[in-house]
């Protein structure tokens, strides 16, 4: 009995300690339902659905992934070099990355947004923006390569950008960091910032035939932040919606004093109506700024940059109706308009709720003059409750950005609590969550920035991988995860690793874009001027100090191959022509001691390595892409002999000439 | 040493208990008592911090670095006394158990229960104001504020704070602590059952 008494203290206690433990809540582990792998299953030798362009942030380049398999397709070079093809390292492509700061190797390529026609994606060019050194490039989709780059001015750092409107009339780029205007004014104190910084949003025209970007307008704004944009379309086509964070317009430690408003802004521009007052001449001429519009020529194979002098500036503060500010809390990173065009969802990456804000209501406060007391910078501000369509009330922690489905349903991920939310567009009730691992960033659904979203899938492209794949040391692949959104509730098929730090990404129906797709280059059509045609025309040629070498390739030889006359000294260009006209056939060329990269050249194309020798002796050459059986063989020799010598320039390939 | 009468001595296992009790409260000065987990999606390993008797333990500098976002005060060891004073009060009840075991007087069994139960009071006192302080003197000017919003972990188990799942509980040296607190329990009432038989 006393021994009983005793073991139920004991037990009593161990049932109390042990409780607290069982009670914990499971981890995150995400349950799959069985068909999750036949639906992210694609067989050998078949296509993906769509074709997702992602953006590579810090890599400054740009993805292509096939949906729903992730499987990675291709990295297209955008703002960085890339040794691999040359990007940059060619003397071809060496324009494409100069700027008004002469050559800038590395950028930051934030978003990619399709061209548009109609409000649909019509699979012709993708835009990139880059957001340290400002640019925008344009992406041709026949080639799957970077056709234009035009620097901006006025502007600290491209990030609300490339965001197009509804038939791609204008690419928008605006500053996510005020600055004073370009010019020699622009030496001011940095905490003169309320006075001395502004923003400046650019227009940037699409010619409807070439694509060919330029600085059509740029509007001047109060200095403020701005984070990203969506233009209108149906019945709000003509509007553009940008939200803008640092109404506070701090200058120094941001996080806090950048998150004191309550609520910041949804800037609403009648871009129409810019376009109007451009058009009319009421904007100003300014001609203190420089910025390089780089061209790649296709019939050339080669980039031109020329530095241009002039941008048209139009003040929003001197128009009446050119721009509007909405309340919108808390530090908004997403403005995102609906598929219809009659609702704008902003996303306060502070906030614990979402505001719907409806055109309609927008268009009837502005012909009411439902304005608050006090303009903001010279803009007028709409009361919040006068635009607003509603709440979602308690939807999540952080909400960052919104997309679409073609159901009526909009899709929000949420960084802090790390999550995508589906919720419906009319009622606001939030209608599914499922977590997301970790910390989502945006999101994308296939054609959900579009008039008629394809919905299907969505993909969150989380910023924080972690446990996801096998640890490959401090530095981890960021992980996107695929959703299937055809159902009532969202399901989790696939968690795939990423190159670089995905911002956003375009899905496009494969069948839009490649039965377009380009295999070779006809060699008839290069127009480079250092062509070699046929192994007939293979020669070397001495212009003083510089040597050309116009070189053919095709399998399994370089024409010359052994090449002679050399010089400590000399400065030696390898025009290297492909000559071949088959598909997937490209060939490398590399050579030791080159300061720079190989080469790789597509069928058809002519590209240059430039080569300066450090020393005399033997150097072989060779092709870097196994293009045959005898790729081993596809090498050559160069002689290089020192200053002044008597060797004489001679090559050839095979017997002796 | 007085002598003590028989009957006032205590029964020579309840000596033992308390005596051994007395060693473990010791080792308690050198062990974390408390702990507090925060998990959440992004942290599925949870982030941990241990409260020692003279330091706080665990992933504290990541703590503080989330708990800036919403304006939390910094936690530093150096802002409470309690860290200076609490290893020496632990000594004292230690060597207090000790010296009850070694004495054995049923009277010093009671007085020293009665001091136990109000420093176990004062001490979940003290720290439930440790945590109301901290998860409700926040910064004003504090990146994210969510009106009406506070942030005091629970005493003893879990509650959700935003995108955190907080869970307290005692750590080994608060086991330690309470399975004293049981033991003595335990032999002053069965010390007391032995006085009513002899009194009877």
């Amino acid at each position: 009995m006393r021994i009983k008494h005793h073991l139920i203290w004991i037990l009593a206690a161990a049932v109390t300690s042990t409780s607290f433990y069982a009670c914990k809540p499971k981890g995150a582990g995400g349950a799959l339902s069985g068909d999750a792998a036949q639906k992210v299953y694609v067989a050998p030798g078949e296509y993906d659905e769509f074709y997702t362009f992602t953006s590579g942030g810090f890599s400054g380049q740009m993805t292509v992934y096939g949906l729903p398999s992730g499987r990675l397709l291709k990295q297209i070079p955008v703002f960085s070099v890339n040794a691999e093809n040359a990007w940059g390292f060619s003397e071809e492509t060496k324009a494409m990355l100069n700027t008004s700061h002469g050559f800038v190797p590395w950028d930051d390529l934030h978003h990619i947004e399709s061209s548009f026609t109609d409000g649909m994606p019509d699979g012709r060019w993708m835009f990139a923006n880059s957001n340290n050194t400002p640019r925008l490039a344009r992406i041709d989709l026949t080639t799957f390569t970077t056709a234009e780059i035009i620097e901006i001015p006025n502007t600290g750092g491209n990030h609300c950008s490339p965001f197009t409107t509804e038939n791609s009339e204008y690419v928008i780029a605006a500053t996510r960091f005020s600055v004073p205007p370009d010019g020699p004014e622009s030496d001011v104190p940095i905490d003169s910032y309320k006075e001395n910084f502004k923003g400046h949003i650019s227009f940037v025209s699409i010619d409807k035939e070439s694509g060919e970007f330029d600085i059509a307008f740029q509007l001047k704004t109060p200095g403020l932040n701005f984070d990203l944009s969506s233009a209108g379309k149906g019945i709000s086509n003509g509007w553009l919606f940008i939200s803008c964070y640092n109404s506070e317009q701090a200058h120094t430690l941001l996080e806090v004093n950048a998150s004191q408003n309550d609520k910041d802004f949804i800037m609403a521009i009648n871009w129409k109506k810019a376009e109007e007052y451009f058009k009319a001449g009421r904007g100003k001429k300014q001609t203190n700024v420089r910025y390089a519009h780089n061209k790649f020529d296709k019939d050339t194979h080669t980039a031109s940059s020329e530095i241009k002098t002039e941008v048209t500036v139009l003040d929003v503060a001197e128009f009446e109706d050119l721009a509007y500010l909405i309340p919108c809390p808390k530090s908004p990173h997403g403005a995102d308009v609906s598929p219809t065009g009659e609702f704008i969802v902003g996303s306060g990456k502070l906030a614990a709720l979402i505001p719907v804000f409806s055109f309609e209501k927008l268009q009837n406060a502005i012909a009411n003059s439902d304005f608050e007391g006090e303009r903001y910078g010279g803009i007028p501000v709409i009361k919040y409750e006068s635009a607003l369509h509603g709440e979602v009330q308690k939807p999540g922690l952080g909400p960052l950005h919104t997309e679409f489905d073609e159901k009526g349903n909009a899709y929000t991920s949420f960084f802090v609590s790390s999550e995508v939310v589906k919720w419906d567009l009319k009622s606001l009730e939030v209608l599914d969550r499922q977590p997301t691992y970790y910390s989502v960033g945006h999101l994308m659904v296939a054609g959900g920035n579009a008039k008629t979203p394809y919905g299907k899938y969505l993909v969150a492209y989380n910023k924080i991988t972690k446990d996801r794949f096998l640890p490959t040391g401090p530095e981890l692949a960021h992980s996107a995860q695929l959703f299937d959104i055809s159902g009532d509730k969202m399901e989790l098929l696939l968690d795939f690793p990423t190159l670089g730090e995905p911002h956003y990404a375009q899905a496009i129906p494969a069948d839009l874009i490649k039965d377009k797709s380009v295999k070779i280059y006809d060699i008839n059509a290069n127009k480079h001027p250092h062509k070699t045609n046929g192994e007939a025309e293979a020669r070397v040629v001495r212009e003083g100090n510089i040597v050309r070498v116009y070189m053919t390739a095709i399998r399994s030889h370089l024409t010359p191959d052994v090449i002679e006359g050399i010089q400590l000294g000399d400065e030696v260009y390898f025009h290297v022509t492909n000559l071949e006209q088959d598909w997937d056939m490209p060939h490398g060329f590399a050579i030791k001691g080159a300061n720079n990269s190989e080469l790789l050249v597509m069928p058809g194309e002519t590209l240059t390595l430039k080569w300066v020798p450090d020393r005399v002796g033997i150097f072989p050459y060779y092709c870097t892409d196994f293009c045959s059986a005898l790729h081993q063989e596809m090498s050559g020799y160069v002689r290089v002999s020192p200053k002044g010598s008597n060797v004489p320039i001679t090559y050839y390939t095979g017997e002796q000439k | 040493m007085t002598e003590v009468t028989k009957p006032q001595r205590i029964k020579s296992l309840h000596r033992a208990i308390l005596t051994i009790s007395g060693v473990a409260l010791l080792a308690v000065i050198l062990l974390p008592i408390w702990r507090i987990e925060l998990i959440a999606p992004q942290y599925p390993e949870g982030l941990e911090m241990f409260i020692y008797s003279y330091k706080l333990g665990g992933q504290v500098e990541i703590i503080n670095g989330l708990n800036h976002y919403i304006g939390m005060k910094v936690l530093k060891a150096e802002d409470f006394i309690e860290f200076q004073v609490l290893p020496y009060i632990i000594a004292v009840y230690g060597l207090f158990f000790v010296i009850v075991g070694i004495v054995g007087r049923r009277k010093l069994v009671y007085v020293l229960l009665g001091a136990f139960i109000l420093f176990g009071i004062v001490a979940m006192v003290d720290f439930y104001i440790w945590l109301y302080n901290y998860g409700h003197n926040l910064d004003p000017t504090a990146p994210i504020i969510v009106p009406g919003m506070a942030y005091q972990p629970p005493l003893i188990g879990y509650k959700q704070l935003l995108n955190f799942l907080a869970f307290s509980i005692p750590d080994l040296g608060g086991w330690i602590f309470i399975g004293c607190g049981i033991l003595l329990t335990y032999c002053a009432v069965a010390e007391w059952r032995i006085a009513k038989k002899q009194t009877r």
